[in-house]
């Protein structure tokens, strides 16, 4: 039997316990996520360029950044892309789901092949569609065949028109997700607010308009929040579909960020656009992930 | 079979004080209820009776032995949850050996235990179905029979019956009172539900925002209740309560009732003169509706008009009001008129108590 | 519903569908021609015959920038850096998601939400100090350096999405469970873990989706003997030298794609659980 002493060295024991088991992960938490985001921090305040160092410079190298003609490129990239990504996808995906949502007979087939695409890389979705679009055997030489010998898409390889190509990736990929959340969205709102506007005399598409889409603004929001996360990250596509071209012409922050650290060797410039980045996702996320927790406490 | 002592027992989370200073005693064998609106702080007493978490302040005694620092698995404790908690990843044979299989009981024993608890609470066919297989009943059953295996020295129940249905529940509490004779096992049952309080319990603990309003048997507490909130929360339909002031009557004290033109006493008894100091003053009458009943024809009666009526089989409740108050009566389902004709109402008042009506205590 | 408007409906739904399926089967196609039929027919044209000579060449003898051995290594890469990346990034997931709902302490909730962070934090933010504090540890020219940073970089997903799970969990299993004796490993080994299938296939299906699509990481920590399959296909489609072989590149682009599409196709009710668990990261 044990014994009073006994018993509480256990005790202590067993408080102490969990906090030792979710201690590591916290610690590394702590050093790789904050840790680093302090010292990214620092470099974009030093005078590092190949290699790093720990020069104070003050704001020499976001100065550099904002004077830099291809961040610009990155950034109004960021906006086109953002916004018709955004836009883009969240109506296809809203359109598909309350198509979806009509008693369909092969609903599940027809989800499953919206959604295939999310499973795959962007490295391979981007290597598709490279192939399609490019002018000499893709698209373009399709319809020539057809009997339009004059037709032109050649956006893949035009300065002006390229980004728009990655537009047209990245719904590819994504659309069928955001299709699934409102699919479950629309499944969890209660039919008998459907029933009794119908026993009102409302008509579907009035239904679905005034009652049923704004209903939907929590989805609608975080489908808005997940899109603009994608965007602001937006690598592998760019790299894969246009590799940042013609010339320059589709950068965007992400791989910018990756031509400046990586490529160039001008670590300070690449730490200083990352922690834009860094700023402009938590302009985002904050808010929502405030709201997200509230939501925590409340049903915890 | 154990004693259970509670000292002074303070609790609070974050510098809000939960318990407020609990003292209980209960000797051994005895079926104690912690009955309460949620909220009181008893599931919160129950969990430091169980060891689930530690005592601010004070003394838990089970048996003889001050058990604040003991871990939850060596106080002789078994405890039953509103929500069962059977593990759904186990059989009911698994449920019911887990606990002796922490406890290294050998296997021949568990086989033993197994065997007479499943025969006394008739789960032999179960036992190797999966909870979720299990119907709502057959689950409280398989959760006792986990509490019983241990044959604890102390029983504790949080709730057992709020997830069953209106049946199912009045079938359980008799299957438990029937459980508690047999066993004599000490128990202490947290319910929200007054009426499982009164059928079940030989001690009633009433709680309300960490204080322990009122400590008794049964009986006490629906006769003689301490305040205003006892007797209110013990009893269905609850006790009226009538505002009314006290007058000097032929020969005693009595409460005034202003009914239309008329002016009707309500003559109290007050053997110790304890309402002397309020003659003239504002207080509440407590009546419960089962002392309201239909005059007889030849009997002297107060009239009122019928607001509505409730038939509950056996007796009719109709509603009247008095002194502006609405007020329910028990009255034979024979007796009783209909909404808006005049219902001839006499009162029992050996029972009628009178509270203050700022402290809520009680005077009568 | 008129009989037209749901003809209506079922046509707009199917060319949806052929727009979601056209890139894949274009890819398969071209992944079985040859190249003079690729050079002088039709982007859309049903192959005349079926080759594999492309997915051969592919596989184990296209070239990669100078070296010429297909994805083969690639892809062992990825496997090497995916399989101990996802188990060890679940493993503490799971116990971390176990603590932080069960045995919560003064403080978990704000360690959850500062971990929660890393969820959405742009990972460029990482790349400078992670690739100097690798070069320290000797792990830049290993698969171990992806799976050190795999890891990192999951736990904060993996927490939450065991976290979220455990919540729906009544407390009082554990308070039962501490009643009958069992202590805190026993608690999850015994009660916890056995409940939690569905949530480790949708964690692991999540992990190793992301991990093995990862092309960030895999670009910028890789030395040239562990570099993984999106690395390798991002390659292969842009070295320049030779004729570009559209055949291989489209076969090369499906082998990548395989193994994600197969989880897909096996356990796409976990995966599509795990989006939209996981939208917070999307």
């Amino acid at each position: 039997m044990a014994t009073q002493e006994h018993s509480v060295g256990q005790k202590r024991f067993d408080q102490w316990l969990p906090k030792l088991v979710v201690a590591p992960s916290f610690i590394l938490s702590l050093i790789f996520i904050y840790g680093f985001i302090i010292w990214n921090g620092y470099l974009s305040f030093s005078t590092s360029r190949m290699l790093p160092n720990y020069e104070w410079a003050g704001m020499v190298q976001y100065e550099s950044l904002w004077q830099n003609a291809r961040w610009w490129v990155a950034i109004k990239n960021l906006g086109i892309f953002g916004v018709l990504f955004i836009g883009i996808g969240t109506m296809l995906g809203l359109f598909l789901a309350i198509l979806l949502d009509q008693k369909i007979r092969v609903e599940g087939a027809l989800r499953s092949i919206y959604l295939y695409p999310m499973a795959l890389s962007f490295i391979v979705t981007g290597t598709a569609w490279k192939w399609i679009l490019n002018p000499s055997f893709g698209l373009e030489h399709l319809v020539q065949s057809w009997g339009f010998p004059n037709y032109t898409f050649d956006w893949l390889v035009n300065p002006e028109k390229a980004i728009y190509t990655v537009v047209i990736a990245g719904v590819w990929q994504s659309s069928g997700f955001v299709m699934a959340l409102f699919l479950a969205g629309l499944r969890g709102i209660d039919d008998s607010i459907i029933k009794a506007a119908q026993v009102d005399g409302a008509s579907l598409p009035r239904i679905y308009w005034r009652i049923i889409i704004p209903s939907l603004r929590p989805v609608f929001f975080s489908t808005i929040m997940i899109l603009a996360h994608l965007a602001i990250k937006s690598f592998d596509l760019v790299m894969a579909l246009t590799n940042r071209g013609p010339g320059y012409s589709t950068d965007m922050p992400a791989s910018f960020m990756y031509t400046m650290a990586f490529e160039r060797g001008q670590l300070g410039v690449g730490a200083a656009s990352s922690t834009m980045m860094l700023a402009m996702l938590a302009a985002i996320v904050v808010p929502y992930l405030y709201s997200e927790l509230r939501g925590y406490k409340k049903n915890g | 079979m154990r004693a259970l002592k509670i000292k002074n027992v303070k609790k609070s989370f974050g510098g809000v004080d939960i318990l407020k200073g609990i003292d209980i005693e209960v000797e051994p064998g005895q079926f104690l209820i912690l009955v309460g609106p949620s909220g009181c702080g008893k599931s919160t007493l129950m969990n430091l009776i169980a060891g689930l978490e530690t005592v601010t302040s004070g003394e838990i005694v089970i048996g003889d032995r001050v058990v604040n620092d003991v871990p939850p698995k060596d106080r002789d404790i078994a405890m039953v949850f509103q929500s069962y908690a059977l593990y759904p990843n186990m059989n009911v044979k698994k449920n019911i050996t887990f606990g002796m299989e922490m406890r290294n009981v050998d296997k021949d024993e568990q086989e033993k235990i197994l065997e007479r608890v499943s025969k006394m609470l008739q789960i032999e066919h179960l036992l190797d179905r999966k909870p979720s297989q299990l119907s709502g009943g057959q689950r409280q059953r398989v959760a006792m029979g986990r509490a019983l295996a241990r044959d604890p020295g102390l029983f504790l129940f949080d709730e057992p019956l709020s997830n069953l249905d209106a049946k199912l529940r009045v079938e359980m509490r008799t299957e438990i009172k029937l459980l508690h004779q047999r066993t004599k096992t000490t128990v202490v049952y947290v319910t929200h539900d007054q009426i499982e309080a009164m059928t079940l319990g030989d001690r009633i603990a009433v709680m309300k925002d960490g204080h322990i309003q009122q400590f008794g048997t049964p009986h006490e507490i629906y006769d003689n209740p301490a305040n205003m909130f006892v007797a209110g929360f013990i009893g269905s339909p609850s006790m009226n309560f009538i505002p009314t002031r006290i007058v000097a009557a032929e020969g005693g004290l009595g409460a005034e009732i202003l009914h239309g033109e008329q002016n009707w006493i309500f003559p109290l008894q007050d053997p110790q003169g304890k309402l002397q100091a309020w003659v003239g003053k504002d207080v509440i009458l407590g009546v419960r509706p089962e002392q309201f009943t239909a005059a007889e024809d030849d009997e002297p009666s107060y009239d009122c008009k019928v607001d509505i009526i409730e038939p509950t089989g056996p007796d009719t409740l109709v509603f009247v009001h008095l002194n502006g108050k609405e007020v329910v009566c028990r009255v034979h389902p024979k007796k009783a008129k209909h909404p808006g004709e005049i219902q001839r109402l006499t009162v029992d008042l050996t029972k009628a108590v009178v509270f203050d009506p700022k402290t809520e205590a009680r005077i009568l | 519903m008129a009989k037209s408007t749901r003809f209506i409906l079922y046509t707009v739904l199917l060319i949806a569908a052929l727009f979601y399926l056209l890139p894949m089967y274009v890819m398969l196609t071209t992944s079985v021609k040859t190249m003079d039929e690729i050079r002088n027919g039709s982007l859309l044209a049903f192959p005349t015959g079926i080759s594999l000579e492309a997915w051969g060449k592919a596989w184990d003898s296209a070239c990669t920038g100078i070296q010429c051995s297909g994805l083969k290594p690639f892809f062992w890469n990825s496997v090497k850096i995916v399989v101990p990346a996802v188990i060890l990034s679940t493993m503490l997931g799971a116990i971390n998601g176990y603590v932080l709902t069960k045995w919560k302490f003064k403080g978990s909730d704000i360690i959850f939400s500062m971990m929660l962070f890393g969820v959405f934090m742009p990972l460029q933010v990482v790349l400078l100090p992670m690739s100097q504090t690798l070069g320290w540890m000797g792990l830049t020219e290993s698969v171990w350096g992806l799976v050190t940073v795999h890891v990192l970089m999951g736990i904060a997903s993996t927490t939450l999405f065991f976290r979220n799970y455990y919540v729906s969990i009544p407390d009082e299993l554990v308070k039962a469970a501490t009643l009958d004796g069992a202590g805190f490993f026993r608690i999850f080994w015994r009660i916890i873990l056995p409940l939690s299938t569905p949530i480790i296939m949708v964690t692991f299906i999540w992990q190793f989706t992301n991990i093995w699509n990862d092309f960030l990481f895999g670009v910028v920590f890789s030395g040239s003997d562990s570099k993984p399959i999106t690395v390798g296909l991002n390659n292969l489609v842009n070295t320049s030298t030779g004729v570009k072989e559209y055949n291989v590149d489209m076969a090369a682009a499906i082998i990548a794609g395989l193994p994600t599409m197969f989880i897909y196709f096996v356990a796409g009710k976990y995966f599509v659980r795990g989006l939209t668990a996981g939208a917070v990261k999307g």
